[in-house]
């Protein structure tokens, strides 16, 4: 396959992904807005939390005074200035789409061009200047979310399992550890032990946001029968295989993407043993030894690791 | 009515259907007004969806717009299409042998049958090719030559591409959607089947190969996602199952071609450029072109790839020499043309320039050069003004120009809101050469001019396209 298509596939579905997360965030940061005021500290601290997560948060603040729930709304959906708005991952994820139109299916193609045609759409009915009204809103984050389950899904059904879906999933995975990781680095303080507080929590409602912003909250409960315990949602989000978007299942993605893309092409490389050493350490990892040697810098360490593992992957597949 | 005399190729207006439009006539006359509204409706989202869109130069809101698309299709006889078919081989056969010869032994210059000036110093003549063979001696194997009709057994070709022509997308997706739209209709036709031009094309490039015995690897060269006809690339590559590369994707070592893939360097036998030459090498044409490949015109004079269609292929479809084919034909093959020309007056001739200038009120003034409908003028639509311009831009550079009578393009019934109404048509039939022999594929792609009484077809233009059948002729009855 040409090295650019590679190139292509792996950020088109990034790009979906990263909607998707940010469509996700918006929708728990408001909800943390909605309870009564004594609920959360302040706004602005929320919304903060929010830009760093979806890693727009320096982009944001050049150019702002301060940070409040309008502005920071706009600035990760429809503002063209910031890199990774809504609008600009679904506008990169179709140009993207286009350069590689042959490698897509129709139906991956045609999910990717609604979700464009219905983004032109919504802008168009946005009126200059405007902020949309908060159903509008909803109904955006929700077609955002949509959009991307269709993407996701086309894939799934009938993409060949060739190269071309390899490089997809990588890219699918790849960016969803990032977003897990990102929004566990700004909570991270929630999580600690330490914060374990008897029933009726304020942070209680914090905890649930953190679940509902990686569509866990019903899982976390199928998972443990119990109640939203801090160290579980880490637990959850890092170490337990069964749930889609933690650390490790995602990586149990790209070491079986990596390995067919090895099996396929008859070789392996540096980015096959990286994400088999990071896997391995995964799978190893228990969460009272993360405590002990620090949450953050797991994270943070994480969060490093991955970006390597992606640059990786460009030089053994020569997109650079 | 018929618009302004024009022969209507369904006979509006003429009392009764021609036999090959009885059943479209028919169902003109028995689908209810909403039916046919909501078929358009579907046509346009069907192709709003897939993506079929047209860039259109210099209108920058409309990056990406939708070609109109008539759902009216539009009916070729069997008999009518074995005639043209006989005159297409024979003409693209005459174009290539001309190419061979104008940067071979130059027969046709010792002979006077073409002047000189007009190859030796066409911008399209590409001194590079002097004395060059193109693997298997093909030149154009892609050609797209423009037929007009203006009554019921006269037939024009009004242009050859033989450059990068395009539309043949449209002409698979038209059918597509036809058929999805309007079962029923096309059940009671018998219709010739287009879908296996990608097959067709495919085994005519793969015969083109520079080394034939090995499994030749084959690629579509396009100029990139910002392309006017990007669509059609990434849809022929799609169906061909080849490569859509771009000039950075591929790379010249040693003059051999290699294209940049996840494994590493693949090497290239035959390109299918839709680039066009000035662009193909910045180290041989344009300097600053971020299209091209450096080195491939090395690689192609090596004879280590094949380029569909060959560098050079620009002097057979100019407007000046076009008024030559007829004569050409006569020159290679010794046979009277089957296609005719439009009568063309040259304006490099003193006596054509001056029965022009006082006549531009009735002709159709084209650039030798000019393609997409762009830089023309057509005489009994423009205001005097235009005219003037024009008249003006004759006398400074006369060579430039050749002139043709307006003629009265055959219509077809189109499908409007205000009601079916005929439109002005002409068709594009592709035809491909290759070292085994001349494929075409039945019909082509008609493109209608949508603004009533208007003859520019060009999409560039707002012109839009219609299905083409090549329908069998029945032994008479009703089905």
């Amino acid at each position: 396959m040409l090295a650019r298509t590679a190139d292509n596939l792996f950020w088109l579905a990034r790009q979906m992904e990263r909607a998707d997360f940010t469509a996700r965030m918006i929708e728990a940061t408001l909800r943390l807005e909605y309870l009564p005021r004594s609920g959360v500290e302040d706004p602005a601290i929320e919304w903060e939390g929010t830009l760093n997560a979806v890693g727009a948060y320096d982009a944001y603040i050049e150019g702002r005074e301060h940070i409040d729930e309008a502005s920071a709304i706009d600035f990760l959906t429809f503002d063209r200035g910031n890199p990774s708005s809504i609008c600009n991952c679904l506008e990169n994820a179709r140009a993207n789409g286009r350069a590689v139109r042959t490698a897509l299916t129709v139906e991956t193609w045609t999910a990717i061009n609604d979700a464009w045609l219905e983004l032109k759409r919504f802008e168009a009915k946005r009126r200059p200047g405007k902020d949309l009204d908060r159903e509008a809103l909803t109904r955006f984050l929700d077609y955002v979310k949509k959009a991307s389950l269709d993407f996701d899904g086309s894939c799934y059904r009938t993409m060949l399992r060739n190269d071309a879906y390899w490089f997809n999933r990588l890219g699918v995975f790849v960016e969803r550890a990032d977003n897990t990781a990102r929004l566990l680095d700004v909570k991270y303080h929630l999580l600690l032990p330490s914060n374990e507080a008897v029933g009726g929590s304020l942070d209680y409602f914090q905890w649930v946001a953190i679940l509902r912003a990686v569509s866990a909250a019903t899982a976390y409960h199928w998972v443990y029968r119990d109640r939203v315990k801090p160290w579980l949602i880490a637990d959850l989000l890092i170490l337990k295989p069964a749930m889609p978007r933690s650390l490790i299942a995602c990586y149990v993605g790209i070491d079986s993407s990596l390995d067919s893309l090895a099996r396929e092409d008859g070789r392996s490389g540096l980015a096959q043993r990286k994400a088999r050493t990071t896997l391995a350490a995964l799978e190893r990892a228990g969460m009272d030894d993360i405590f002990q040697s620090g949450l953050h810098e797991f994270i943070t360490d994480f969060i490093e690791d991955n970006a390597r593992l992606a640059d990786t992957i460009s030089e053994q597949y020569l997109f650079v | 009515m018929a618009a302004g005399g024009a022969f209507d190729e369904m006979g509006i207006g003429a009392g009764e259907a021609r036999p090959v439009y009885r059943h479209i006539a028919r169902w003109l006359e028995e689908t209810p007004a909403d039916i046919l509204a909501s078929r358009r409706a579907q046509a346009e989202y069907m192709f709003r969806r897939i993506g079929i869109t047209f860039g259109v130069y210099g209108d920058k809101d409309a990056a990406e717009r939708l070609i109109p698309f008539d759902i009216v299709p539009r009916v070729i006889s069997r008999a009518e299409w074995s005639f043209l078919e006989k005159g297409l081989v024979q003409r693209v056969t005459a174009l290539n042998l001309f190419l061979k010869d104008v940067y071979g032994p130059r027969a046709v210059l010792k002979e006077k049958i073409v002047p000189d000036e007009l190859i030796l110093r066409n911008p399209c003549y590409r001194p590079e090719m002097i004395g060059r063979r193109p693997p298997h001696d093909l030149w154009v194997l892609i050609a797209g030559i423009d037929i007009v009709r203006v009554g019921e057994r006269e037939f024009y070709v009004l242009e050859d591409n033989a450059r990068t022509p395009s539309g043949v997308s449209y002409m698979l997706e038209n059918r597509e959607v036809t058929m999805r739209l309007m079962p029923d209709l096309f059940a009671r036709h018998r219709v010739a089947p287009v879908d296996d031009y990608p097959d067709q094309l495919l085994a005519c490039l793969r015969s083109a190969t520079p080394r034939p015995g090995a499994e030749a690897t084959i690629v579509l060269l396009t100029p990139g996602a910002f392309n006017s006809a990007y669509y059609e690339h990434s849809f022929l590559a799609d169906k061909l199952g080849i490569e859509l590369v771009e000039g950075r994707d591929l790379f010249v070592d040693q003059d051999v071609v290699y294209m940049r893939t996840t494994l590493g360097p693949k090497r290239v036998d035959v390109i299918y450029r839709r680039v066009d030459d000035e662009f193909l090498d910045p180290l041989a044409f344009s300097p600053e072109s971020m299209l091209g490949v450096p080195g491939l015109l090395g690689a192609y004079l090596a004879g280590n790839v094949t380029l569909a269609n060959a560098i050079g292929t620009g002097v057979a479809d100019d407007k000046a020499i076009y008024s030559y084919v007829p004569d050409l034909v006569r020159f290679y093959l010794g046979e009277e043309p089957i296609l005719q020309n439009v009568p063309t007056y040259r304006c490099r001739e003193p006596d054509a320039l001056k029965f022009v200038l006082e006549r531009l009120d009735q002709l159709v003034v084209k650039e030798v050069n000019g393609s997409g409908g762009y830089g023309m003028l057509v005489g009994p639509h423009a205001t005097v003004a235009q005219r003037e311009l024009f008249a003006g831009k004759l006398k400074a550079d006369p060579a430039n120009y050749i002139a043709q009578p307006t003629l009265a393009l055959s219509t077809c019934p189109a499908s409007f809101e205000s009601g079916v109404s005929p439109r002005h048509v002409d068709l594009r039939p592709f035809v491909l050469t290759g070292a085994d022999g001349i494929r075409i594929v039945p019909g082509g792609l008609t493109r209608v001019a949508l603004t009533q009484g208007s003859l520019v077809v060009n999409s560039s233009q707002g012109g839009g396209t219609k299905d083409t059948w090549v329908v069998d002729d029945e032994p008479g009855g009703e089905s």
